[in-house]
């Protein structure tokens, strides 16, 4: 205990002293201003975006979102605007302060924004809204939204492909998934998933199985929000003991807890939303990762904007224009059979094709 | 009320209850509760401003401009302070503006809007602050008020879709159905708590996750919803169910925040001027004698909590009604703790409890154009709140901070405290011994009050 204190408290000087030293630094020249040649030229074009309640750090869709933005914000060089939303209540004030903020455009992300965002589109017409992962509400919309762009994604048919490859790569026959609160845009992932695991048993006379989804049930486990990753750990370890080796938590930062777990019981990771390998904690275990590209769609509806190109047209992302996709293996490149990975690549196509269609009752329609 | 001879209350159960340790913390407990009620307005005040200084400084310690010119402090400190001070003045003047006027608004409409806001926000807060407010005043620990809302929004809101009904039959049907929602929550606490002695604080946190899974599962019935989308989301309540506008279109505000100012008054009244009002503080005062001077202990017990519940699940409903009208996972918020805070800073009084909401509401509404504008993280609105509530809940902190005399009024000790170090530590710590006293020895629990004012 004593030893604790005096460690942290040499730390506290240490710290301090390093704040002194670096405060001794020299003082800028005047001129700074403007001299920042690197960043790209103004334009005169604001882009807001609102969270929902999981904030800019949740590594998924409202991490995804910011980093589009702030990715549009370096290259076009845009002006912007951000709200956090910590609850329900802020979602329409925080819509209605951007758009007094005078922004050109503003991103909504996640359903729970579709009510804010289509009662602004509809009052502010000179604004364009752009609304993640949900369709704007028809039966309540008066007329034709103009300025309302949905950006959906359908992640069931890459999920597909994530389902194939954990089936051709399980060991003990068994593969599982599991959710952090049941609602479509978490599901539409496991029906894909789980129809990927048929698809194999299907081409191979397979039997693996898959536990924590049952996609005609529409029931499997959940751990109940998006943040906790103690939970995230407990359903993992209940997925292990089913047999499963092979996990999909589709749960944002609840399934980091699956990571550890994972580790210990030498079983395999699947990531969803962002590349796992890139930005987890756990490259070692991850198999592959089911990509939503939703920076890349932000970036580009502003661009649009910005060309003064902006229209109501719903963008889908689906394998066919990359909104969707199957990260690499990484470090499991080598490990996955060459048959598998041509299967996949022939699935994909075939997908792409429409020669297989991926049918979830949770995928965007 | 007053039943004679032996008393129904003392049921076996409640009178191992008092024996032992159980009862030594419950007897601290309701103390710790009565002191929070006798705070002085100063030291909210004061807490406030200190919440301010440290929220100052994390904005400061947040912003890169700060950060960039505190790294050559020693070449040019003007900079820094100069910085410093627009940083602070931009932050802190945004949080206004969206709080209660915007004189940089484009309209007079857009002007005076933030306070409407403000009453917006605060509307749920006062009413379940208030029914926080109520069970701190009869000694009773409600952290249940997250569920009560939710119990209180839901049904309010079920019933503002489900049924069609004439314009004002419908509205005052909703809201009935929510504070009759949140009551159930709350009443079952009561009962619990009257019935068996179980501790009301683990009992509320656990109905407070019990009502949020209870609404996850209503969220995925079809029957509930009634949207045909699958999408966790509830069906709009019906316009004749809403609670009207007060200043009409580009307002918010709706007549919810009457309903607040009415709550307040009869909470007023409850607690002050009707019987059943007495026998409340007076179970929290001192339960032992309460119950010999013959209340009904277990009946009072219960029926705080269930009032409590009233109030918070009255405001779920006028949340639901007024502002959100549909149900969503998320619809209470962080709201049942908010109005914790909003309790013990508005003192457990009724009109404590009101300001205490305009307040939170007002940061809330601010800070939403503080984010906006400045950038400043939202968060900060939350460190606020919490800086608040700990100095609030550690009064000497503050009166040390300020050198303020000691809460009793006599002067600080300082000199005899020197003299005779081993006099039982801090004043404060003294006049907690003296209390520990009158109240173990069961005498009148006025004494101890005006020994603590």
């Amino acid at each position: 205990m004593k030893r604790s204190f005096k460690t942290s408290g040499a730390f506290a000087v240490t710290a301090a002293a390093a704040l002194v030293l670096s405060s001794c630094g020299e003082a800028p020249e005047e001129e700074s201003e403007g001299g920042d040649a690197a960043a790209a030229e103004e334009v005169d074009y604001k882009a807001c975006v609102v969270s929902d309640e999981g904030g800019w750090d949740d590594r998924s869709f409202n991490q995804s979102a910011y980093e589009g933005l702030q990715m549009a914000i370096d290259e076009i060089g845009i002006q912007h605007a951000e709200a956090q939303s910590t609850a329900e209540s802020e979602y329409a004030p925080n819509v209605d302060t951007m758009v007094q903020q005078d922004c050109d455009l503003v991103f909504g992300v996640g359903f729970l924004l579709e009510e804010g965002l289509r009662l602004a589109a509809e009052s502010n017409e000179d604004t364009n809204f752009a609304l993640i992962d949900s369709y704007f509400n028809e039966e309540e919309l008066e007329g034709e939204l103009e300025n309302g762009k949905p950006l959906v994604f359908n992640t069931g048919e890459a999920a597909y492909l994530a389902g194939y490859v954990a089936a051709a790569m399980t060991e003990t026959g068994t593969v599982g998934t599991w959710g952090g609160i049941q609602i479509p845009s978490v599901t539409v992932f496991m029906d894909g998933y789980a129809d990927g695991v048929d698809r194999y048993n299907e081409d191979n006379d397979g039997d693996v199985e898959l536990v924590g989804w049952d996609k005609e049930e529409q029931s499997g486990t959940f751990s109940g929000d998006f943040s906790d990753q103690t939970q995230g750990g407990e359903v993992t370890e209940q997925l292990l003991s089913q047999g499963a080796d092979i996990v999909m938590p589709v749960a944002g930062n609840a399934g980091v807890g699956a990571g550890p777990v994972l580790e210990d019981a030498d079983a395999k990771m699947i990531w969803v939303d962002s590349d796992g390998y890139e930005s987890t904690d756990f490259p070692d275990i991850m198999l592959t990762s089911v990509m939503k590209e939703i920076g890349q769609s932000v970036y580009a509806t502003i661009e649009e904007g910005v060309a003064g190109e902006f229209t109501s047209e719903p963008y889908v992302g689906t394998l066919e224009n990359d909104g969707v996709g199957l990260a690499p293996f990484h470090d499991f490149e080598d490990e996955v059979p060459s048959e598998v990975q041509d299967a996949i690549e022939q699935l994909r196509q075939e997908i792409i094709d429409g020669e297989t269609v991926v049918e979830s009752e949770n995928a965007p329609s | 009320m007053t039943d004679s001879g032996p008393q129904p209350g003392t049921s076996p159960a409640q009178t191992s209850k008092q024996e032992g340790p159980w009862a030594e913390a419950e007897g601290r407990l309701s103390r710790a509760l009565r002191d929070l009620s006798q705070t002085s307005w100063l030291v909210t005040v004061l807490s406030v401003v200190v919440a301010l200084v440290v929220g100052a400084v994390l904005i400061l310690g947040a912003n890169e401009e700060v950060q960039g010119s505190l790294s050559y402090f020693f070449a040019q400190p003007t900079d820094f302070l100069e910085t410093s001070f627009q940083v602070l003045r931009e932050a802190y003047s945004s949080l206004f503006r969206g709080a209660v006027f915007d004189w940089q608004a484009s309209s007079v409409e857009r002007a005076i809007r933030p306070l409407t806001e403000t009453m917006v926000y605060s509307v749920p807060l006062i009413l379940a602050g208030l029914g926080i407010a109520i069970g701190f005043r009869s000694g009773m620990l409600n952290i249940g008020g997250q569920g009560q809302i939710i119990l209180g929004a839901t049904s309010a809101g079920f019933l503002g879709y489900a049924l069609s009904l004439p314009a004002g039959l419908h509205v005052l049907l909703a809201l009935a159905g929510g504070i009759i929602g949140g009551a159930i929550w709350g009443g079952i606490a009561g009962v619990l708590k009257a019935r068996t002695g179980a501790n009301e604080v683990i009992v509320t946190i656990m109905l407070n996750n019990i009502a949020i899974y209870l609404l996850a599962w209503l969220l995925k019935q079809d029957w509930f919803k009634q949207t045909g989308s699958n999408q966790p989301l509830s069906s709009s309540v019906d316009e004749s169910a809403q609670l009207f506008s007060l200043l009409g279109s580009g307002f918010r505000i709706h007549a919810g925040f009457l309903i607040a100012i009415l709550a307040t008054v009869f909470v007023w009244w409850l607690l002050e001027r009707s019987t059943i009002g007495f026998e409340f503080r007076a179970i929290g005062e001192n339960p032992e004698a309460a119950r010999t001077a013959g209340i009904n202990v277990t009946k009072a017990t219960a029926l705080v909590l269930i009032v409590a519940g009233g109030l918070a699940g009255l405001g779920g409903a006028a949340h639901v009604l007024g502002t959100e009208y549909r149900i969503a996972g998320g619809i209470a918020g962080s709201l049942g703790f908010d109005a914790i805070t909003v309790a013990l800073l508005g003192r457990s009084k009724p009109l404590g409890t009101f300001l205490a909401g305009l307040l939170l509401g007002g940061l809330r509404a601010g800070g939403v154009l503080m984010q906006a504008q400045t950038g400043t993280p939202i968060d900060i609105v939350l460190v606020l709140q919490a800086v608040i509530v700990l100095m609030i809940a550690a009064p000497p902190l503050v009166r040390t901070i300020f050198f303020l005399p000691r809460a009793d009024g006599r002067p600080r000790l300082k000199k005899k405290h020197r003299r005779r170090p081993q006099a039982a530590g801090t004043d404060e710590s003294a006049s907690r011994e003296s209390t520990l006293a009158t109240a173990d020895s069961g005498s009148a629990p006025t004494t101890t009050q005006e020994a603590d004012k």
